[in-house]
């Protein structure tokens, strides 16, 4: 046996051996556009990472909350690496089920986070519990052509009176136009996301700095009264069972003349091979009311370490690559700049290669920097987030209300009734869970 | 004239056999034929005509390993059916041929446990699978599927056991035949119908549960429903995508269902007709 064969006997032992300590990262993801690309380009970084493996779990939202709930509650140490929301983080952190995300690397550069997505991931003690993959808020995406025809100028910051205004010239049902399309299905994470965040602008809350319910309050009447009629005058029929992608559906087929809602839609309406309008769509910030609050809300999919796993030194150098600078500059290089994860960086709004490819960025990035989760409404509250509270009842509080509030949409029930029993329930709840003494 | 009216009414029932039986199987075959749509095609409304394109397959195989979660459905399916048959003949025949005062009672208390919401013991099962290591595990899901499948089992069997007249059991006990003997080489082959078509239902039955297999499991034991599961987006169009999911999915228990369509059948109808 010469020396060339034992080195190389000797390489090979040694390169199985690395094969056989491979750690093995699962993570569960949800399935959207962004996500999906990243499971696409993981060879890049198991390339530089031989020792670690990468095994995804893709998962409808609501099943995959579900799921990640019951295994980092029970400490299953099912998962590595979760894709949480900016709800989730700061009562996960709270409770102690998230590693603090301390071994980013020297090159993360975590003071390029968008300060207003990285005050969200932010626990008490200061750390960092979760790293953002892609941030958006919400604003206005409208038809210019329609605009034009109703002889309008969307301004840039529009109030809501101009919005209803054109909503109501815009609309032609023969011609199968709405005027507006708003999310109307119930859940907390579609028609209560849009209303809070709506109700911020009307200067209205969820619950004063006593934790008492606000229901009761004019604010909410005016916003609900608002948000009714204006969809019964140009919203589409059965709008009280549409969300993101009814409504993004809707406006793909020109059947909108607006469309509120979260800025990722932006890449998908001006996208020609799914839009019939892609070269027609106009942007502006979420309307106000002039009492200082936009209704824009402000969201972000993160990834997160739960305190069950073992693997955390593996998952975090994931978590660096998944949402560092690097990957950024791979999706551009590979992918297009377009396709590039938003709103989680002040370096990608500065690129003028991203700016020129993405005509909403600046409107992306506006929107998001004007919410401000720790004061999201006009007066003050005794809670975090601007389109949900961030308190663990909320999910079942949140849905529950805008069961009633889509019944009110749909004119199954009326608005003050709608309102009235949001407000008992959720002072039956706020008592019982403790809040209320 | 009678020969005349005979005709028209079985031209009638068949016309209406069709119909009825294309309304059932309308929203699998709407499923196939948006499989075949692009995404933009597919939210455009209804449209039974699709352009024919296969992108949406391609996106599925590209995004997902469809043979690795097959491969667990058929393990899954035919291991908790297997292990279901070997506790339910035994049982159905103690049931059938040596009832107690109490048998019915006990045939109605595993009926109930059918009724109770499956998500009200999450928690408790989640806990236990998490305690023995079973989470995301072959062995566990198949033991969980058995579990649910089980009371359902039992009764189909025990009603074609209690079609077989006691008397040939009899006399193959004085002839000598062993309990073991009575069960394998005397009720097991008259039974064969009924078996066969429990053993058929219960494949269907665990091939389409969604509830367990997707929370009990992440990757390696993760079945066809776990598969169809991941391609819901809750920001995009996914539905063109979705279908061809869900057909590459139904497609395995689809053609089976259709060769043993006839076994089916006769063992639904097992005792139905004397």
């Amino acid at each position: 046996m010469n020396l060339r064969t034992l080195l190389l006997g000797v390489s090979s032992a040694a390169l199985l051996c690395g094969f056989a300590h491979a750690e093995t990262l699962t993570i569960a993801t949800v399935n959207n556009g962004d996500m999906v690309r990243m499971q696409g380009l993981t060879e890049d970084f198991t390339t530089k990472n031989p020792d670690i493996q990468l095994e995804w779990v893709t998962l409808e939202e609501n099943v995959l909350r579900e799921r990640v709930t019951t295994d980092v509650a029970t400490k299953g140490g099912q998962y590595d690496i979760m894709t949480i929301g900016t709800y989730e983080v700061p009562i996960w952190a709270k409770q102690g089920w998230l590693v603090p995300l301390d071994n980013l690397g020297a090159d993360y550069d975590v003071d390029d986070l968008l300060p207003a997505i990285r005050s969200g991931l932010t626990g008490e003690d200061g750390k960092l519990y979760a790293a953002p993959f892609y941030g958006e808020s919400s604003m206005v995406m409208y038809r210019k052509d329609l605009m034009e025809k109703a002889g309008l100028t969307m301004p840039d910051a529009p109030t809501w009176e101009f919005i209803a205004d054109a909503a109501r010239k815009m609309t032609d049902r023969n011609a199968g136009i709405n005027g507006i399309c708003l999310r109307g299905k119930a859940g907390w994470g579609e028609n209560m996301a849009f209303l809070t965040a709506t109700a911020n602008a009307f200067g209205a809350r969820w619950f004063d700095e006593k934790w008492t319910p606000q229901f009761d309050q004019p604010e909410w009447k005016n916003t609900l009264d608002f948000y009714v009629k204006l969809m019964n005058d140009a919203g589409p029929q059965g709008a009280s069972s549409n969300g993101f992608n009814e409504n993004l559906a809707l406006f793909q087929q020109g059947n909108c003349g607006m469309w509120i809602d979260a800025t990722v839609a932006a890449s998908f309406v001006s996208n020609p091979k799914e839009s019939t309008v892609a070269d027609k769509v106009g942007y502006a910030l979420a309307p106000d009311t002039g009492l200082g609050k936009r209704g824009n809300w402000l969201w972000a999919w993160n990834l997160a370490i739960p305190a069950g796993s073992q693997k955390t030194a593996s998952a975090e150098k994931f978590i660096a690559w998944a949402t560092g600078k690097d990957y950024t500059k791979l999706v551009a290089e590979k992918e297009g700049w377009a396709n590039v994860p938003p709103g989680t960086r002040s370096s990608l709004y500065a690129n003028e290669e991203y700016q020129k490819a993405a005509p909403f960025a600046k409107m992306t990035l506006d929107s998001i920097n004007a919410a401000d989760p720790k004061n999201p409404a006009v007066k003050p509250v005794p809670y975090v987030g601007v389109q949900f509270v961030a308190i663990p009842e909320f999910q079942g509080l949140g849905t529950t209300v805008g069961q009633l509030f889509s019944a009110a949409l749909a004119g199954q029930m009326s608005v003050d009734d709608a309102l009235a029993q949001a407000q008992s329930v959720t002072t039956r709840e706020m008592t019982r869970a403790g809040y209320i003494k | 004239m009678a020969r005349a009216v005979s005709t028209r009414r079985t031209v009638v029932f068949t016309i209406a056999a069709w119909i009825v039986a294309l309304i059932i199987f309308f929203p699998i075959l709407y499923t196939i034929i948006t499989s075949f749509k692009s995404e933009t095609e597919a939210i455009k409304g209804f449209n039974i005509i699709p352009s024919g394109t296969i992108e949406s397959y391609q996106a599925v195989q590209a995004q997902s390993n469809y043979f690795k979660f097959f491969l667990n459905s058929v393990v899954l399916s035919l291991g908790s059916t297997l292990l279901a048959l070997l506790i339910a003949v035994p049982a159905a025949w103690s049931m059938a041929f040596s009832p107690t005062a109490k048998t019915k009672d006990i045939l109605m208390w595993m009926l109930s446990t059918k009724m109770m919401p499956a998500v009200a013991v999450l928690v408790p099962i989640y806990l236990i699978f998490r305690d023995t290591g079973l989470l995301d595990s072959r062995i566990g899901l198949t033991v969980m599927l058995t579990m649910i499948n089980l009371p359902i089992v039992i009764w189909m069997l025990y009603t074609y056991f209690r079609e077989i007249p006691g008397e040939i059991l009899e006399a193959a006990r004085m002839d000598g035949a062993s309990l073991w003997g009575e069960i394998v080489y005397v009720l097991t082959p008259m039974a064969v119908p009924g078996i066969a078509s429990t053993m058929l239902l219960n494949i269907i039955l665990a091939w389409n549960e969604a509830f367990w297999t997707i929370r009990l499991t992440t990757t390696n034991a993760a079945p066809l429903t776990a598969f169809i599961a991941s391609f819901s987006s809750p920001q995009g169009l996914f539905w063109a995508k979705l279908s061809a999911a869900s057909t590459l999915a139904i497609a395995p228990i689809l053609i089976m269902g259709w060769f043993s369509q006839k076994q089916l059948v006769r063992g639904l109808t097992f005792g139905a007709v004397k």
